[in-house]
């Protein structure tokens, strides 16, 4: 039976388009602090994101002097921070641990998702299916403020008595449920930043399946699009649970309730007066539920930009586009089933440790079809060097050290001496920082064209780049040998209380100045940001004579994006085409 | 937007619609009692978690598909609540990841 | 800017944008609710005793409150088909009584809640209570939102009927969806705790 509330517009709905002409002008504070407009949410996303992933990295920068210099007063910054975190300039451990899972919850969840799904997703998806906007655009609106909400939480926390939350960024109980007031302000951040995306998920689905041009059929779609949209489900179905728990933790915190507090706990020689019956590993679990598709979404979308500027700069069509996109949607699939590789530790049986490594090993598959295939694309290629394309040629090997050296810790018995250890976080990191934060570098230069009209400067993002490239190495390299050497990770002196760690503790000194200096080579690229913004060499439309609908628009596009809406006429790369005028055919070009 | 809306046709449609919300509001009334009933006999757990997770489902189902309008829903609708569903399981497997195979030792 | 497929359907989909975007919010909570459901079987078949819901919780009430809630299902759906014939009326009349069986069952759970405390049982006294506060209290905290939805659809939001009485009916029809949704959880809500 049909739905009989359907009302079918008919043919000759490129009409609504020109409504351009009745639209108001809007004051400065609807027009570019709470504006509707995909594009100006795409910005505010974007640097709020950058900023918080430069504050993150900031946390991380004092902690490495700690852990470079076990004890040591840090100096001129140690004072600024009282007597009551680093007494006479020296860190104290609690506030070690607070640097520690504020730097993991900020750079994942304040960081690396708004700018790679809020930001880029935002501003790119739209025109790229070309679509004047998203399908809810208050709704859009509506996730920047409540993202920006959970931010100011967030920061808030580390103003409360006992300091921001500092039971890791992954907050388990019974310790977090026991600890001071800051891990409340972490849950109602978090409630925050789920809503955020939650509502965010619901935008960008509907807005793909639903807005897309006439003739962009989803085997028409460019890659950087079903990374998006697979990234949605992932925030969709995945962020509840997590959810759930945040609630159920704070209830245990604020009314008393024992989810996750066991029967009989003592903490510092007192018994620990709830009712108990709870259980610690139902946290961990539906933690992981969530957590584990959440490094999907980390990378799903870089995998996505790093298609896109690669395609353009080979001048060909990615190879495998079709396994490519296969691939995308199973490791999304696969990412809910997975999860309890990082609870191998927690006493389960062998027939749950069975299943779990069975299916970690068979999501790292479509993993590497991805990365293969986008190596694969660079054959016979014509390859344009420039900045955006030296940032994702450096994420491909850098992923791949990341997702290799995955492997041993998704094995349960590989697992058991790698488990929080420095091995884990070089793993995750590569994958993460000269893995994802790469891929949004390239983007930042590939697109920033797109959103001002002018191109940022090569030699400032040439330098940008190497500096980048070689100082991550330094950094997370020595890591791997930490980790093996048998280095717990989130000690407070990393590692120098323990005998069998002192020949490797060197390795320290060498990770914090790579840091350290890494954040000098971040200099040229805020520089160059702000400054190409308006002393920029002025681009055209289309600077990097790219195929996908975005590069349709005006650069910056306006309210609407397009005056008359585009139609895709051919696939998404259709580059060098044998007997073409000129070595690209554009998607929506007759 | 034209006010072009209802017709007679779709009047008639509506008509049947509605018979069959009193219908499904009646059959969820009943079971509600019976539910409540089973329960005052005190079946062994097993049985009584089973009867009345029939009861629940069979009483969702008639909420989802009548008053949903699921039954005549769209295909794209059905595939993302089939995922939905899918994982839904996943997230049931919690207890038994945690239970079975001896991972969590009760005292 | 008139963003395409709010009021009428896209052909190859059969969908309003609205349409999706309900039901895909209504996934993401079936997963909320369904880790708080897995949680509840985790504690209890992990616990060394369990109450039996009867003994400790009120079931006549509940069992009065869900059939508010299924009444308060019907005349939600009722509210849509009156405007799917064009009685903006009869619309007011059957979206009035949804809003006010909502109010009834908040008013209900502030007496079982109240109760509750006044015999000294918290959510803190054990394990079986704190997910069934937890539980009913999201649950509630649903309710509340979407009354306030329907409110405002009974309300200012009804202007829309004016202009674009079409438009008008799919916001009722996917606010009906999300309250339709509310009912089901109680449907499995009730029986877990109360009965079982």
């Amino acid at each position: 039976m049909s739905d009989p509330a359907a009302v079918v517009v008919p043919k000759g709905s490129k009409a609504h388009v020109a409504h351009e002409v009745h639209h108001e002008e809007l004051g400065f504070w609807r027009k570019y602090v709470f504006s509707t407009d995909h594009k100006v949410i795409g910005i505010q996303y974007g640097i709020t994101g950058l900023l918080f992933l430069f504050f993150g990295f900031s946390l991380m920068m004092l902690m490495r002097w700690q852990l470079a210099y076990p004890g040591a007063a840090i100096p001129l910054l140690g004072t600024l921070f009282g007597e009551a975190r680093m007494p006479g300039g020296t860190m104290l451990p609690d506030f070690y641990n607070e640097l520690g899972a504020m730097h993991g919850t900020i750079m994942v969840f304040l960081g690396v998702v708004p700018v790679a799904v809020g930001g880029f997703g935002n501003f790119v998806l739209p025109l790229q299916i070309g679509a004047q906007d998203m399908a809810f655009p208050r709704l859009n609106m509506a996730s920047y403020w409540f993202f920006f909400l959970g931010g100011v939480t967030m920061l808030a926390s580390f103003f409360v008595p006992g300091g921001a939350a500092q039971s890791g960024w992954t907050s388990y109980a019974p310790l977090s449920v026991l600890a001071t007031g800051g891990q409340t302000w972490w849950l109602i951040g978090m409630i925050f930043l789920i809503t955020s995306s939650l509502l965010g998920a619901v935008n960008f689905i509907t807005t793909t399946i639903q807005l897309r041009a006439k003739g962009l059929t989803f085997m028409r779609f460019p890659f950087f699009v079903w990374a998006q949209f697979v990234t949605a489900f992932l925030l969709l179905l995945a962020f509840p649970p997590l959810e759930a728990a945040g609630i159920m933790q704070l209830m245990d915190r604020l009314a008393g309730t024992s989810f996750f507090l066991p029967t009989g706990l003592v903490v510092s020689g007192q018994v620990v007066a709830n009712a108990g019956g709870g259980n610690p590993l139902l946290w961990q679990h539906l933690f992981w539920f969530l957590a584990h598709p959440e490094v999907y979404v980390l990378i799903l979308p870089a995998m996505g930009i790093v298609a896109e500027i690669i395609a353009n700069n080979t001048r060909k069509p990615l190879w495998g586009y079709r396994s490519m996109v296969w691939s995308l949607v199973f490791l999304g699939f696969m990412s809910f089933i997975v999860w309890a590789h990082h609870m191998f530790m927690t006493g389960m049986g062998t027939a749950m440790a069975t299943f779990f490594q069975t299916t970690t090993m068979i999501i790292s598959i479509p993993s590497v079809v991805i990365l293969t295939a986008l190596l694969l694309s660079l054959w016979g290629a014509s390859i344009r060097i420039n900045t955006p394309m030296l940032f994702a040629l450096g994420f491909l090997p850098m992923f791949g050290i990341g997702g290799l050296t995955g492997l041993p810790l998704g094995l349960n018995v590989a697992d058991i001496p790698l488990h929080d250890t420095y091995y884990v976080i070089a793993h995750f990191h590569y994958v993460v920082a000269p893995g994802t934060i790469f891929a949004l570098f390239a983007g930042v230069y590939y697109w920033f064209p797109k959103a001002t009209g002018r191109r940022m400067n090569e030699t400032l993002g040439k330098i940008h780049f190497a500096g980048s490239f070689i100082c991550m190495n330094v950094i997370f390299m020595p890591m791997f040998m930490l980790g093996l050497a048998g280095v717990s990770r989130r000690l407070f002196d990393g590692g120098a209380s323990y005998d069998f760690a002192q020949p490797v503790l060197h390795l320290n000194v060498v990770s914090s100045w790579g840091a350290w200096i890494l954040a000098i080579f971040q200099l040229p690229f805020i520089f160059n940001f702000f400054w190409s913004i308006w002393k920029g060499e002025k681009v055209g439309d289309n600077p990097w004579q790219a195929t996908t609908i975005e590069w349709a628009a005006p650069s910056p596009p306006p309210h609407g994006n397009f005056a008359v809406a585009p139609e895709a006429h051919r696939g998404p790369y259709e580059y060098s085409v044998p007997g073409a005028p000129r070595d690209f055919l554009p998607q929506h070009e007759a | 937007m034209t006010t072009d809306h209802v017709t007679s046709d779709h009047a008639v449609d509506i008509d049947r619609h509605v018979r069959v919300y009193i219908t499904v509001f009646v059959v969820l009334m009943v079971l509600t009692i019976i539910t409540v009933a089973i329960s005052y006999l005190h079946l062994p757990v097993a049985a009584a978690v089973s009867v009345a997770l029939l009861v629940a489902t069979v009483k969702g189902s008639l909420v989802a598909c009548y008053f949903m309008h699921l039954i005549s829903e769209k295909k794209l609708i059905y595939a993302v609540l089939l995922l939905t569903i899918v994982f839904f399981a996943a997230l049931l497997a919690l207890p038994v990841v945690t239970h079975g195979n001896g991972f969590w030792i009760h005292e | 800017m008139d963003i395409p497929y709010t009021v009428e359907i896209r052909r190859d989909t059969g969908l309003t944008n609205g349409k999706i975007g309900i039901w895909l919010f209504l996934a993401s909570e079936v997963m909320l609710f369904g880790a708080l459901f897995a949680s509840y079987i985790l504690i209890r078949t992990g616990a060394t005793t369990w109450p039996r819901g009867d003994s400790i919780l009120n079931v006549p009430l509940a069992t009065f409150n869900t059939l508010v809630l299924i009444s308060s299902s019907v005349t939600m759906v009722m509210a849509w088909a009156s405007l799917m014939r064009g009685r903006l009326g009869t619309f007011r009349m059957y979206m009035g009584a949804t809003v006010l069986l909502g109010f009834v069952f908040l008013v209900v759970k502030y007496f079982e809640y109240s109760h509750k405390f006044h015999d000294e049982l918290f959510p803190s006294t054990n394990n079986f209570l704190a997910i069934y506060f937890t539980l009913t209290g999201l649950h509630m905290l649903h309710v509340i939102g979407g009354m306030a939805v329907n409110a405002y659809l009974l309300g200012p939001g009804s202007k829309l009927w004016k202009t674009n009485p079409v438009w008008f009916t799919n916001r009722v029809e996917n606010s009906g969806l999300f309250w339709h949704f509310v009912d089901l959880v109680w449907i499995f809500l009730f029986p877990t705790l109360y009965l079982l």
